[in-house]
């Protein structure tokens, strides 16, 4: 299948990113020739393959559940684009 | 001073030849004097670098340094620095200044070695020739008019260059071995799981692997040396002694079996560059090994499968990048929404934002069985070869990229003409396997590197297969001449 205009704007807001009106041609163009190139898999025989997530097939490992961490609030939100009071501000989300 | 191995500027260091405050200031010169031609270095961290080295001249003076104390290095910019910026050459994380180390960066402080700085890459290393960075394009060293390679072309550029003594670089679909090969350089890219991605920005999780891009495979095993081992803090790591690299790097290789995948030397490759590396096996062949014609009929699926995974994986991890915690933030954001959209769509670039596409449609709803689920069960299928293949051989050779440099802009208007770059080396990364690049001559001027892919936790195996063709061959050692 190929991907329209559409379609490719659903992709960016699925994936929360702005794109101009006037991109959107050439996204649709480079992202069905990637899609082209990804369709080659459907030729190949899986019958039967267990899906590989991990090359070592390792399982994730669990550890005993106690604090590891201590609190680096002050580091973290030094960085951070704005805060207040201990807290990270976003524009106002409920009314 | 900038043509020693590690070996020899550690001698140096030990015997009081030259101090750590004057070798790093050798580099920080030459870095001051090419940077602006190169791009190498997107952050250049002098005055760190000096302290750590006097810190270092005080462990050589009474004693208490190790092999590689004083020896200074550059990190790609996607290891988190504590106190420096480290922006994975983006936009999105040009005033991040990382809060904590990566482990690799922990690991290569406590061994006494000096920060010089942190080099460029595409951005989130995403790319196959360094024109993706926010920075700006690297220049090759063996022709500025040429590509370094990618992801790590900055590291690559700034070891060819020999603007550091040894460098770190990152591979998740050959973004240390076809750099390395670009700019004849030996780089290794460990199993997955030997040296722990900590701190190390995310791009594909189940694929990235930090590794050494150094002057020989000599010089690469000392930094493995650093490098590797079980880390707690990385959910992935291995859990695995790590040998001593420099121990066997001497063995004979009477009695090697090396496969030869037909695949590797058909349509595609250039022919300058197939007979460059069939010369390099026909050496091997003379040191005692056997050579052996194997199939890995998979490989086809490698670039395919990479596209679905990659994508996948990356459109996850980059979704922390959201102007909230930090990174780039819009301007005067009407509400939440447009908040995440513009900082995102302001912060990616655009290589970053079709793959972030790409994976986010793989991954939506009604298409993870025909994309992603598919793409795992080839992944299968080329592990799969390797492993029959590894029965009859113990290692397996061929070219590390399609092609010697190539010019900037040749391959920046077909994405898909990108990642077919990265033909022979994606395969390894699906599987898991260490893969390295060595040099092993020149086309008109220009580098070409032969890859050798071993099975896992093979590296000093790989390594001392380097070593031995780099005892009876000399063109790691060649420098470009604008920089010797």
């Amino acid at each position: 299948m190929s991907l329209d205009k559409h379609d490719v704007e659903k992709i960016a807001h699925l994936a929360r990113l702005s794109i101009q009106e006037d991109d959107i041609p050439h996204y649709a163009r480079d992202l069905n020739n990637i899609l082209n190139l990804v369709d080659q898999l459907s030729a190949a025989d899986t019958n039967g393959i267990l899906p590989m997530a991990h090359p070592l097939d390792a399982h994730q490992r669990l550890r005993p559940d106690t604090v590891t961490e201590i609190n680096h609030r002050e580091a973290f939100q030094a960085i951070a684009p704005k805060t207040e009071a201990g807290v990270y501000l976003v524009p106002k989300v409920i009314e | 001073m900038h043509n020693k191995s590690l070996s020899e500027l550690s001698a140096a260091l030990h015997n009081s030849e030259i101090s750590s405050v004057e070798l790093t200031q050798h580099y920080l010169d030459r870095i001051n004097q090419h940077n602006g031609t190169l791009n190498a270095f997107i952050t250049v961290t002098e005055e760190r670098a000096l302290e750590q080295a006097k810190v270092a001249d005080k462990l050589l003076a009474e004693n208490k340094a190790g092999v590689l104390t004083g020896i200074p290095l550059a990190h790609k910019d996607i290891f988190c620095t504590k106190g420096v910026r480290t922006s994975c050459a983006s936009k999105m994380l040009d005033k991040f200044i990382a809060p904590y180390d990566a482990t690799v960066v922990e690991k290569i402080d406590q061994a006494g070695m000096v920060t010089l700085g942190k080099t460029n890459m595409d951005e989130f290393a995403m790319g196959s020739s360094n024109e993706t960075s926010w920075y700006g394009p690297v220049k090759n060293p063996w022709d500025t008019d040429r590509v370094p390679g990618g992801s790590s072309g900055g590291s690559a550029a700034a070891m060819a260059a020999r603007l550091a003594p040894v460098a770190t670089g990152t591979d998740t679909g050959g973004s240390i071995r076809q750099p390395s090969s670009l700019c004849n350089l030996t780089g290794l890219k460990p199993t997955y799981g030997r040296v722990s991605r900590y701190g190390m920005i995310a791009f594909a999780s189940s694929l990235d692997q930090a590794g050494p891009m150094a002057n020989s495979a000599e010089d690469a095993a000392w930094l493995m040396n650093v490098m590797s081992g079980f880390d707690e803090k990385d959910s992935t790591s291995v859990d695995r002694d790590v040998p001593d690299y420099t121990a066997n790097l001497n063995d004979s290789l009477e009695g090697l079996t090396i496969g030869l995948p037909k695949e590797y030397f058909g349509e595609g490759l250039d022919p300058r560059v197939a007979a460059t590396v069939e010369a390099a096996i026909k050496t091997y062949e003379k040191m005692g090994a056997t050579l052996k014609e194997i199939t890995l009929p998979n490989t086809g699926l490698a670039v395919p499968t990479y596209y679905v995974v990659a994508p996948a994986e990356c459109s996850s991890n980059l979704s922390r990048m959201d102007g909230v915690r930090f990174g780039h933030r819009a301007e005067d954001p009407k509400d939440l929404m447009d908040l995440y959209t513009r900082s995102r769509g302001e912060g990616f670039g655009e290589e970053v934002k079709r793959r972030i596409m790409i994976g986010t449609y793989a991954l939506s709803a009604g298409y993870y069985d025909a994309y992603y689920l598919k793409a795992q069960q080839c992944r299968r299928l080329i592990s799969n070869d390797f492993q029959e293949a590894f029965k009859e051989v113990d290692v397996i050779m061929g070219p590390t990229a399609t092609n010697p440099a190539f010019r900037f802009g040749e391959k920046t208007d077909d994405p898909v003409a990108m990642y077919l770059e990265d033909i022979y080396t994606i395969n390894t990364n699906l599987a898991g396997l260490p893969g390295m690049s060595i040099p092993a001559g020149f086309v008109e001027g220009l580098p070409v590197g032969l890859q050798i892919i071993g099975n896992y936790f093979d590296e000093a195996r790989l390594l001392n297969i380097g070593h031995r063709y780099q005892q009876e061959t000399d063109w790691h050692q060649r420098i470009p001449d604008a920089f010797k």
